[in-house]
């Protein structure tokens, strides 16, 4: 991830103002290089696609995906949905939390890790699930988070 | 002669280091000066097993799983690569009762092939369905798919073939094919397993409806928490379009087919149809009331087929062996065969296809082992978060439609959750109006508040304050969402949580214990896992 450039921000809504329904492909694009959607960002949306910027805002927070502030260097999804509840993720989280002293939402004081919920990683049959930087783990114990987390906070 | 080495790349397969597990088997091949062609395949959807490793012999395809990066040398020590036995080896693949006894059509091919191979695609009858279509007026392509009695497996159950009829008939100088592949119930990965493992049958199925309703342009909107998902459905767009199956004059039809995927962003409600289509128009995720239907006015206001990743993916089938074929499988008004996907705590875990009909019993014991930590089964969750909970005595429902219905259940898309006797189903039922309270797109007051309000009630009466009016307020609440919501989160939110009152009125009746830490199987945090592999 880079760090917030008006000029590139610019290029790629440019790349993509022509599809129909371009708003997501854009945000996702922005988020993409950036990491997040930087405040900027919304008024130049709104430029190009010829929306109000309030409906443009409107659409960034309603999805759980768009942030708008800059994550940790990594990004842990932990799935709380039925089927990893059954397999003890409420206790995975807890553990985990504890361990990291953030909760869920929120981003190591250093910067290294922010860590989400998410409702469902389509990986039931190996329940509880987590996504770390966009990499399936399933099965994972106290044990294989601590070792996933550490692994992730050591390199860059 | 080269040796074709299988390892999949599915999600799931990944998630417990089949990455790592295909890295080695090539670098110890290649060590050992060993010819090898590593083919990375969908999962079988024997997930326990996974990575499943598959070997090609003269003897068919052999099986070893579930194999780590610390067996390999031991493997091919073994020789693996004639097939030779090893404590990992499970024999022929298609000799593994769990895959024998299921009725794979619209599996047929995931884990078998390889996933991004159109040759491989065509060898194993794909586009047979296409070349079908192609042959018959778009009326009759419409009454083959009617015919067969497909109903939607994204949930609903409404019949394929009758909304196609609708597009047909509607008249528009536009009209669109969207793929619902948003599948955000848990305890459902069947969307994700087909797109990963073969994603040509999506974009043939989404070719015939194009076809037989006369669209020329396909969105399939999925899921963000896919990602592996949606960049194989990328690449196999891309070779689509590069071997003339999309786009002008597709398959040298004279017909015109456009195909993208889109990437939702994280909001469980647009699995919803209309607010799918307001997703994709570029907007918040917001339901649309029904009339007008989506088949009428949906996609930028135009006609449009809004069919979930697996109806779609069995249409080829349909239309390759006729809807006679399909029809016969299944019972009552449920025809076909249904993608029965085995989740939560359960030993094995995996994809069951197989006809409608098989009890929860035989899903879930037969097939499934029963539960992962061995304790005693408590309670079942079918359909998704939206689906009732069932307990052990109602195991002898057979999966159909209807009969899940009589007994104020849902089949769904066939998700099943197992839960053992640690399960606390108040907490289950709080859990389903908190989930409604953070997806729910506010569009309507009963879900949009009552989903809120039924966290508070449930709360009460979970630390027993005035407990019976407040069951009776609950109960009342239910009601109100399941008739004035606009869709079904609001409207059947209500499903999980009176069945879990219904079912499990002693959970309703403790003490309040909600500062406590979850209750957790004691075999839980102990149970086999890969532990001893780690696979970054």
């Amino acid at each position: 991830m880079q760090a917030w450039d008006a000029d590139r921000a610019q290029a790629r809504i440019r790349e993509l103002e022509h599809l129909p329904g371009a708003l997501l492909p854009i945000l996702h694009a922005l988020q993409d290089e950036f990491g997040y959607i930087h405040p900027a960002a919304t008024q130049m949306i709104a430029g190009a696609l010829n929306l109000a910027h309030a409906e443009v805002h409107g659409v960034i927070s309603f999805y759980h995906d768009f942030r708008h502030a800059a994550p940790g260097r990594h990004v842990l999804k932990i799935c709380r949905a039925e089927s990893c509840q059954s397999m003890g993720c409420d206790a995975l989280i807890q553990h985990i939390e504890r361990r990291l002293s953030v909760k869920l939402g929120e981003t190591t004081p250093d910067q290294s890790l922010t860590i989400q919920q998410v409702f469902c990683l389509g990986n039931c049959a190996l329940s509880p699930a987590v996504m770390l930087d966009g990499e399936p783990y399933g099965r994972v114990s106290p044990s294989v988070a601590d070792f996933l987390i550490d692994n992730a906070r050591r390199a860059q | 002669m080269s040796v074709r080495v299988y390892v999949p790349r599915d999600s799931a397969a990944l998630s417990v280091g089949a990455e790592g597990v295909a890295r080695a088997i090539a670098s110890e091949a290649s060590a050992r000066g060993l010819d090898i062609t590593l083919v990375r395949n969908g999962s079988r959807g024997m997930f326990w097993l996974e990575p499943l490793v598959e070997v090609e012999t003269s003897r068919g395809r052999i099986a070893y799983g579930p194999v780590s990066r610390e067996a390999i040398a031991g493997l091919f020590d073994a020789g693996f690569l004639e097939g030779k036995s090893h404590a990992l080896c499970l024999g022929p693949t298609e000799e593994i009762p769990y895959l024998k006894r299921q009725e794979r059509l619209t599996f047929a091919r995931c884990g078998i092939v390889d996933p991004l191979s159109l040759t491989d695609y065509i060898a194993h009858g794909g586009y047979r369905g296409l070349k079908q279509a192609l042959t018959l007026e778009p009326q009759a392509i419409v009454d083959t798919v009617k015919n067969s009695g497909l109903r939607g497996r994204g949930g609903a159950g409404f019949p394929t073939g009758i909304k196609w009829k609708t597009v047909l008939g509607a008249q528009s100088d536009q009209k669109y094919i969207c793929c619902n592949a948003d599948e955000g119930d848990s305890g459902t990965y069947a969307d994700r397993m087909i797109m990963e493992g073969d994603p040509f049958v999506l974009i043939e199925g989404m070719t015939i409806a194009a076809i037989a309703v006369g669209a020329t342009q396909g969105y399939i909107y999925c899921r963000s928490e896919y990602p592996h998902a949606f960049r194989t459905m990328q690449r196999a767009i891309a070779i689509a379009y590069e071997n003339g199956y999309l786009g002008a004059n597709l398959a040298a039809s004279g017909q015109r087919f456009d195909l993208e995927v889109r990437l939702g962003a994280g909001a469980y409600i647009c699995g919803e149809e209309t607010s799918m289509l307001e997703s994709l128009e570029g907007r918040r995720g917001q339901i649309r009331p029904k009339p007008p239907l989506p088949a009428l006015e949906g996609l930028f206001g135009k006609p449009t087929v809004v069919n979930n990743v697996i109806s779609l993916a069995t249409v080829p089938i349909i239309l390759d062996k006729g809807a006679e074929y399909y029809r016969d499988f299944g019972m009552g008004k449920s025809r076909g065969t249904l993608t029965i996907q085995l989740a939560g705590n359960i030993k094995h875990g995996g994809l069951v296809e197989t006809a409608f009909g098989i009890t929860l019993h035989d899903a879930i014991y037969t097939f499934g082992g029963g539960t992962a930590t061995g304790r005693p089964l408590r309670a079942v969750q079918v359909g998704g978060p939206l689906g009732a909970y069932f307990p052990d005595t109602f195991l002898d429902t057979p999966l159909d439609y209807e009969a899940f219905a009589a007994r104020k259940g849902m089949l769904g898309h066939g998700g099943i959750v197992v839960f053992d006797d640690t399960v606390d189903l108040a907490r289950q039922a709080r859990f389903a109006m908190e989930f409604c309270a953070i997806e729910s797109c506010g569009k309507c007051t009963p879900c949009r508040v009552g989903s809120t309000r039924g966290v508070e009630v449930i709360d009460r009466i979970i630390a027993n304050q005035n407990r019976t009016q407040n069951l009776r307020l609950l109960d009342d609440l239910c009601e109100l969402m399941t008739d004035g919501s606009l869709c079904a989160l609001g409207g059947l939110i209500p499903l999980p949580v009176l069945s879990a009152i219904r079912h499990f009125p002693e959970d309703f009746d403790k003490r309040a214990d909600f500062d406590k830490p979850a209750p957790v199987s004691p075999d839980l945090l102990t149970a086999p896992s890969q532990e001893t592999s780690p696979w970054p």
